[in-house]
C-alpha cells in the first residue's frame, strides 16, 4: 500500500506543485513578432553570399555548393572578369525547395556562402522564393572575417601578380642559368 | 600469358607489358601520372611504386616502379604493401608542394587526375612551410589555356605534343624545380593536335580556353555518345551541354578510329551551335516576294507551311554533311526519282568509284588504327593533316613502326618509350608523300614528290607499271625515274602497305590511277607469295556523311547539275534542300540561273548562308549534338550519334520536318522506321539492322541517364522562368533519358559518354571500361561495315586524264576554315584565314608579284583578286587555291589565268597580318 502511494501518488502531487509554482515563473512565449526571438549565430536559416575584406565577390563560381545540395536548388555559372577572376554570372536559389541543410556552406571553399539566424523566408507568390544573385549578396563578410580566397590561390588577379599570394616565391625567370 | 600474383591472388597477364599496364588491365586502382597508354613509360613521376619480392621465400622485397618493370612470369608484387604506399604518399607530397590552391577556380577540377591521385595516394595536408615555386603563364592562343603553377613536372605534354604529334613549339625549358612547359614565346600553339593536351595533362596546366569562356564541371554536363562532324573520319566524340547551349566536346575512345585524341577542328568547332547565325526559326516569304524580308513562324505554322509548298512536282537535294535519316526521309518525300545529289557531280563520281573499291577482293580499307601499323605508306595527293587529321596522326605513328621492329630485335620492350626512341634515332618506316605543295606530315616523310595533280597522275601509272608490267603504262614518261623505280621498291618491300588518298582534289583519274597501283601491288604480293596479299587502300571522306549520302545515291536519284537544270527550266513546282549551301556545290552562275526561276524553295538548315537566304521557307535544323543520327565514315562504317540535348524553339531533326502528315512533328517522329525501311530496301545498307538490334538493348528495363549521378542545379536551373518544375523531356525511342534517373552502366561502354568510375573522376577513367589497356570496349559499340569485299576482282582501269587547259592549278584544305560548320566557331575563325592564291618563286618572278601581293584570278565568267602566297615548296607552274568560305569553287574549275594586280600598302600590310597566323610546312623531307 505504502509502496502503491510513494510511486503514483507523491509523483502527482510534485506535479501540482510545480505546475503551481510554474504560474509564478517568468514567461518564456516571445511576443512574436513584436518582440524579435534570439537566434544563435550558428543557426541555419537565410543563405546569403558574402564579400571579401577587399569588398570583393567571393563566390568564385566553383560549384561546390551546387553538387552538394541535396534538393538541387542551387544553379549558378561560371564568368571571369578581364584579368582572370572567376565569379558566378547567374547565382539563383529556389528557397521553396530549399531545407536549410548546411551543405552548401560545408562545402564552399571561399566562405562566400552562409546560412544566417534569418528565418523570415515566407512569402505569397512561390515564384518570389527564387533568388538571384542581387537578392543574397550582401556588402559584408558574414560570420568569417579574415579569409580571402584569392590571396591564398596562385591565379592571377586585378591586384595580385603571380607569386604575390600568401607563401609564394616571386615568379621564376625560365631563362636563368643560376642554380 | 604469364601468371602475376598481385597482393597474393594470381591473375594471367601479357608478358610483354609492364606491371602498371597490367594492374590497370586487371581493373586495379595503381596510381600514376607519366604513364600514358599510348605513349609507354618513361618512369619520370615515381607515383607507380610498388613492392617486389624475388620469390615466395622473400618477405622483404624491393620497392619497384610498376611502369618500368616487365610484367615477367612468375612476378609477385604487393600494391598494399605499407612500405608502397607510404613511398607513394611521401611521392604525392612532394609533386604537391607547389601545387597552387586552385581547385576551386580550376577548369581541371572535379575531373582532375592529380585529385583524383592524391585523394588514392592518401595525402591530404600540406606540411611543407617554405614557399611555393611560380611561374607566369603564356598566351597560347584561342584554344589553350595555360596555367604553369599547376604543373608537377610529368612530361605527358612534351611527350605527345613534340614525340606523338610531331609539334615543334612546345618545349620542357629550364632545369630542376625551375622546369617550364611552354614555347620559347608567347604565341598560338601549332599543331594540329593541341587540344589534346587538354585532355593528357594530368592536371589543369592546359585547359580549353573555349570551354573555359562558359564553364560547367564534368559533373554537370548533359552528355551522350556522338560522332564528329568535321571531316568523314568518323571519330566517336562526348559534347557536353548545360542551359541549353554546347558547351565542349571531348574525345570518346573508339578502339578502331580515334583511340584517344582528336584533331583541334573536331574539338573546337562545336562553338558553331551556339553561333549567333544559327537558325533560331522558321522564317517564310511567299515565292513572288523576293526581297522583302521573311517573316517568323511557330514550329506548326512551319511545317504547315512546307506542307503546302510542297506539293505537286517536288525535287529533292540532299546533303553529305545530313544524317541517313535526313536524306531518306527527304528521299521518301519526294519519291527515289526526284531525289538529287548534294555533292558536286565531280566528288560523287569520285565517292562513287571509292564505293566500288570498298567491295573489291584483295584491297582492305584500313580503320585508323590499322593505318598506324602499316610499315609503308604512299600518301597521293590528299592534304591529309588539313582534311582528316586524325588519320595523318596515325600515318606519324606508322613511320614509328621500323623503330619498333628495331627494338623488337633488340628485345626492348615497346613500352620503353625513351630506350625505343634512343635505339631508333631517326629510322622511320617510308612514308612517300606525292602533293602539290609542303604538306605538314613532310617531316616524317622518306620521300615527296611535289608535283601537279596531273603530275601525280603519271607518277603513280609510272609506279604501278613498274610494280607490275601489266598494269597499263601512262601516256607519257615521268620525268624522274628513278624516284619511281625507288617508291616502287619501297612498296614492294613492305610487309603492310597502305594506299592513303582522297576526295579533295575530285579527280577521278587520281582515283582510278591510285586503285591501279594498289592492284598492281596486290598482284605483285599475291605473286610473289605474301602472308596477306591484301593492300590498305583508303580515301579521305570531305565530310562526315559523303560515304552515307554516296551509297544513297547508288540506289538511284540524279546528280546536282541535271537537279539545278530542272530548277532553271522552271519544271519543278518546289524544290526541298536539305542542309546543303549549294555555292559551295555549283558555280555561283549555275545557282543563280536555277533560283531565278523562282520555283518555291524550301530550306532546311541550321546555320545562315548566302544561299539559304534566298529560301522562301527556312527552317532551322538540328545540329550533330541536338538530333541523334546515323553517319557513314570514309570505310563504310555506319554509326550512331545520340541526341545530347534538345534544343529550345522550332528546331527539329531535319527528318522530323520531312516526314509528311505530322503536323506537331514532336519527337514521336524517330529516324529508326527509316533505317529500317533503308535497311529493307537496299542491300548495301542491311547491315543498319545489326546496328539497331546492337543499340536496343536496355538493361534490367531502365534507360541510361544523360546526367550524371552528381548533376546539379534540378530544381533551380529553370526556376527564374517558373518555379514549377517542368516535366523531363521525354525520349522514347532511345535507350537514354534526358534525367539522372536510370542505370548508370559501369564497366560497360555500350552508352558510355563521359568515362566515370568511382575514384576516377578524370579521362583517364576509361581504362576501366576497356577489355585491356588500349583495348577493345567492353560491349562497346563499333559501328557496322556497310559494305561488304563480295564486289568484283577489278582488273585494271583505262585512267582517262584530259591534259588541264591552261595553268595548272589544285585547291587548298585547311584544317581551320575548310569545313563549313566548324568554320562558323568562334574559336576556329581566329585560327583560320581568308581566301588566298599559293604559287612558287619562279612563276611569282615571272608574273613580278611579290609576297603578299595581289593576284587575280580570271576563269570563264568568273574572277577574283587574292592576296598571294610565295612557298618554296610547291609544283612548278600551278597555282593553289585556298577558297575559304568566300570563293566559289566550283567557278573556278576550268581553266584559270592568273595576273599580277596592283596594290597599296594597306593591301600589302593586312595581307601580311593575315598569313602571320598561317601555319605550313616549308621544311624540306630528311636526308636518306
Amino acid at each position: 500500500m505504502l509502496r502503491l502511494i510513494k510511486d503514483t501518488l507523491i509523483s502527482q502531487v510534485v506535479t501540482l506543485w510545480r505546475v503551481f509554482v510554474h504560474a509564478f515563473a517568468k514567461t518564456d512565449t516571445v511576443e512574436y513578432p513584436d518582440v524579435q526571438p534570439q537566434m544563435a549565430a550558428r543557426w541555419r536559416g537565410r543563405i546569403i553570399l558574402s564579400r571579401d575584406p577587399d569588398g570583393e565577390e567571393r563566390c568564385v563560381a566553383c560549384n561546390l555548393c551546387a553538387v552538394a545540395c541535396p534538393v538541387d536548388c542551387i544553379a549558378l555559372q561560371k564568368t571571369e572578369d578581364e584579368e582572370g577572376r572567376w565569379y558566378p554570372e547567374f547565382f539563383r536559389i529556389n528557397f521553396s525547395r530549399c531545407i536549410m541543410c548546411g551543405f552548401c556552406e560545408e562545402a564552399c571553399p571561399t566562405n562566400a556562402i552562409q546560412l544566417t539566424p534569418d528565418f523570415e523566408m515566407a512569402e505569397y507568390v512561390r515564384q518570389d522564393m527564387v533568388w538571384e544573385k542581387e537578392d543574397l549578396l550582401i556588402n559584408g563578410t558574414g560570420k568569417y572575417h579574415d579569409y580571402n580566397f584569392y590571396r591564398v590561390a596562385g591565379k592571377k588577379i586585378r591586384g595580385k601578380d603571380k607569386g604575390e599570394a600568401l607563401n609564394e616565391a616571386p615568379p621564376v625567370n625560365v631563362r636563368s642559368l643560376l642554380p | 600469358m604469364a601468371k602475376i600474383s598481385v597482393d597474393g591472388i594470381e591473375y594471367e597477364v601479357n608478358p610483354a607489358n609492364n606491371l602498371l599496364q597490367e594492374c590497370l588491365s586487371q581493373g586495379l586502382d595503381l596510381p600514376y601520372f607519366c604513364w600514358h597508354p599510348c605513349m609507354g613509360s618513361v618512369g619520370a613521376c615515381r607515383q607507380c611504386a610498388v613492392k617486389q619480392y624475388r620469390n615466395a621465400e622473400d618477405k622483404t622485397g624491393t620497392v619497384v616502379m610498376a611502369c618500368m618493370t616487365p610484367a615477367s612470369d612468375g612476378s609477385i608484387i604487393s600494391i598494399n604493401d605499407k612500405q608502397a604506399t607510404d613511398f607513394r604518399s611521401h611521392v604525392i607530397e612532394s609533386l604537391m608542394i607547389s601545387h597552387p590552391h586552385d581547385c576551386p577556380v580550376c577548369e581541371e577540377g572535379g575531373e582532375c587526375h592529380l585529385q583524383d591521385m592524391t585523394q588514392m595516394s592518401g595525402h591530404n595536408y600540406r606540411r611543407y612551410d617554405f614557399k611555393k615555386v611560380t611561374h607566369r603563364n603564356q598566351d597560347l592562343g584561342p584554344f589553350i589555356n595555360h596555367e604553369m603553377n599547376r604543373c608537377i613536372a610529368c612530361y605527358r605534354c612534351v611527350r605527345f605534343y613534340d614525340d606523338y604529334a610531331g609539334g615543334t613549339d612546345l618545349a620542357a625549358l629550364g632545369s630542376h624545380h625551375h622546369v617550364y612547359f611552354g614555347r620559347h614565346e608567347e604565341g598560338t600553339l601549332e599543331n594540329e593536335f593541341s587540344g589534346n593536351l587538354v585532355e593528357v595533362c594530368p592536371t589543369g596546366v592546359f585547359t580549353d580556353k573555349t570551354f573555359s569562356a562558359h564553364y560547367t564541371r564534368k559533373w554537370d554536363l548533359q552528355t551522350a555518345p556522338s560522332i564528329c562532324s568535321g571531316c568523314g573520319a568518323g571519330c566517336n566524340t562526348t559534347p557536353g551541354e548545360r542551359y541549353g547551349t554546347l558547351r565542349r566536346i571531348v574525345n570518346r575512345y573508339h578502339h578502331d578510329l580515334n583511340g584517344y585524341f582528336l584533331c583541334d577542328r573536331g574539338r573546337f568547332g562545336y562553338d558553331a551551335n551556339n553561333s549567333r547565325d544559327r537558325v533560331g526559326e522558321a522564317l517564310y516569304r511567299h515565292a513572288h516576294t523576293d526581297g522583302e524580308p521573311r517573316k517568323a513562324l511557330s514550329a506548326i505554322e512551319g511545317a504547315r507551311q512546307l506542307d503546302a509548298m510542297a506539293s505537286g512536282e517536288l525535287i529533292g537535294i540532299g546533303s553529305p554533311r545530313a544524317s541517313l535519316e535526313s536524306n531518306m526521309a527527304l528521299r521518301q518525300r519526294v519519291g527515289p526519282q526526284n531525289f538529287f545529289s548534294g555533292m558536286g557531280d565531280a566528288q560523287l563520281s569520285c565517292a562513287t568509284e571509292v564505293i566500288s573499291l570498298l567491295q573489291e577482293p584483295g584491297l582492305n580499307c584500313p580503320d585508323i588504327r590499322s593505318l598506324e601499323l602499316s610499315d609503308c605508306v604512299l600518301v597521293v595527293n590528299e592534304d591529309i593533316t588539313n582534311t582528316s587529321a586524325r588519320m595523318a596522326l596515325a600515318l606519324r605513328q606508322a613511320t614509328r613502326n621500323a623503330a619498333s621492329a628495331m627494338a623488337q630485335d633488340a628485345r626492348i620492350p615497346l613500352w620503353q618509350d625513351a630506350a625505343v626512341r634512343e635505339l631508333a634515332q631517326h629510322s622511320r618506316s617510308p612514308l612517300i608523300i606525292l602533293s602539290p605543295q609542303g604538306t605538314r606530315l613532310d617531316d616524317v616523310a622518306s620521300d615527296t614528290f611535289l608535283g601537279t595533280v596531273e603530275q601525280q597522275i603519271v607518277f603513280v601509272q609510272s609506279v604501278a607499271h613498274a610494280i607490275d608490267a601489266n598494269c597499263p603504262a601512262p601516256n607519257c614518261a615521268p620525268e624522274n625515274g628513278a624516284q619511281v623505280t625507288s617508291v616502287a621498291n619501297a612498296l614492294c618491300a613492305a610487309k603492310r602497305p597502305s594506299i592513303v588518298s582522297g576526295l579533295s582534289a575530285e579527280s577521278l583519274a587520281l582515283i582510278k590511277a591510285t586503285a591501279n597501283l594498289a592492284r598492281a601491288l596486290r598482284e605483285y604480293r599475291h605473286r610473289h607469295g605474301a602472308a596477306n596479299p591484301s593492300v590498305d587502300l583508303c580515301f579521305a571522306m570531305p565530310e562526315v556523311n559523303t560515304m552515307g549520302l554516296a551509297l544513297l545515291m547508288k540506289e538511284g536519284g540524279g546528280s546536282l547539275s541535271s537537279a539545278l537544270s530542272i530548277l532553271r527550266t522552271g519544271k519543278a513546282d518546289a524544290a526541298i534542300v536539305l542542309e546543303n549551301d549549294l555555292y559551295r556545290r555549283a558555280s555561283a552562275e549555275a545557282v543563280d540561273a536555277a533560283l531565278a526561276s523562282k520555283t518555291p524553295l524550301i530550306v532546311i538548315d541550321h546555320l545562315h548562308n548566302a544561299f539559304n537566304a534566298k529560301a522562301h521557307l527556312l527552317l532551322p535544323a538540328a545540329t550533330m549534338a541536338e538530333q541523334g543520327g546515323t553517319w557513314v565514315n570514309y570505310e563504310a562504317r555506319a554509326q550512331h550519334s545520340y541526341q545530347v540535348f534538345q534544343p529550345e524553339g522550332s528546331t527539329r531533326a531535319a527528318y522530323e520536318w520531312l516526314v509528311p502528315n505530322n503536323p506537331v512533328r514532336g519527337p514521336s517522329v524517330h529516324g529508326d522506321a527509316l533505317l529500317q525501311e533503308l535497311a529493307g530496301e537496299s542491300r548495301s545498307f542491311a547491315p543498319l539492322l545489326e546496328l539497331l538490334s546492337s543499340r536496343s538493348g536496355i538493361a534490367a528495363l531502365m534507360k541510361s541517364p544523360r546526367q550524371s549521378h552528381r548533376f546539379s542545379g534540378r530544381t533551380a536551373m529553370h526556376a527564374n522562368v517558373h518555379v514549377h518544375e517542368t516535366k523531363q523531356a521525354q525520349d522514347p525511342h532511345s535507350p537514354l533519358s534526358f534525367s539522372m534517373e536510370g542505370l548508370l552502366l559501369q564497366k560497360d561502354a555500350s552508352l558510355m559518354s563521359a568515362a566515370w568510375a568511382p575514384a576516377w573522376n578524370s579521362n583517364q577513367a576509361i581504362s576501366k571500361f576497356q577489355e585491356e589497356i588500349n583495348g577493345e570496349l567492353k560491349q562497346g559499340n563499333k559501328g557496322v561495315h556497310l559494305l561488304a569485299r563480295d564486289g568484283e576482282r577489278g582488273s585494271y582501269n583505262k585512267v582517262e586524264h584530259a591534259p588541264e587547259q591552261g595553268l595548272a592549278k589544285y585547291f587548298i584544305e585547311h584544317l581551320f576554315g575548310s569545313e563549313e560548320i566548324s568554320a562558323a566557331s568562334p574559336a576556329i575563325q581566329a585560327r583560320a584565314v581568308p581566301a588566298y592564291a599559293c604559287i612558287g618563286k619562279g612563276l611569282a618572278q615571272s608574273l613580278g608579284v611579290h609576297q603578299h601581293g595581289l593576284l587575280r584570278l580570271c576563269a570563264d565568267r568568273y574572277s577574283v583578286e587574292l592576296p598571294v602566297l610565295i612557298r618554296d615548296r610547291i609544283a612548278d607552274q600551278c597555282v593553289g587555291i585556298y577558297c575559304g568560305g568566300e570563293v566559289n569553287r566550283a567557278s573556278l574549275c576550268g581553266s584559270v589565268s592568273i595576273e599580277a594586280v596592283a596594290k597599296d600598302a594597306n593591301v600589302l600590310a593586312s595581307a601580311r597580318a593575315m598569313f602571320s597566323h598561317l601555319v605550313i610546312s616549308d621544311t624540306l623531307p630528311r636526308e636518306g
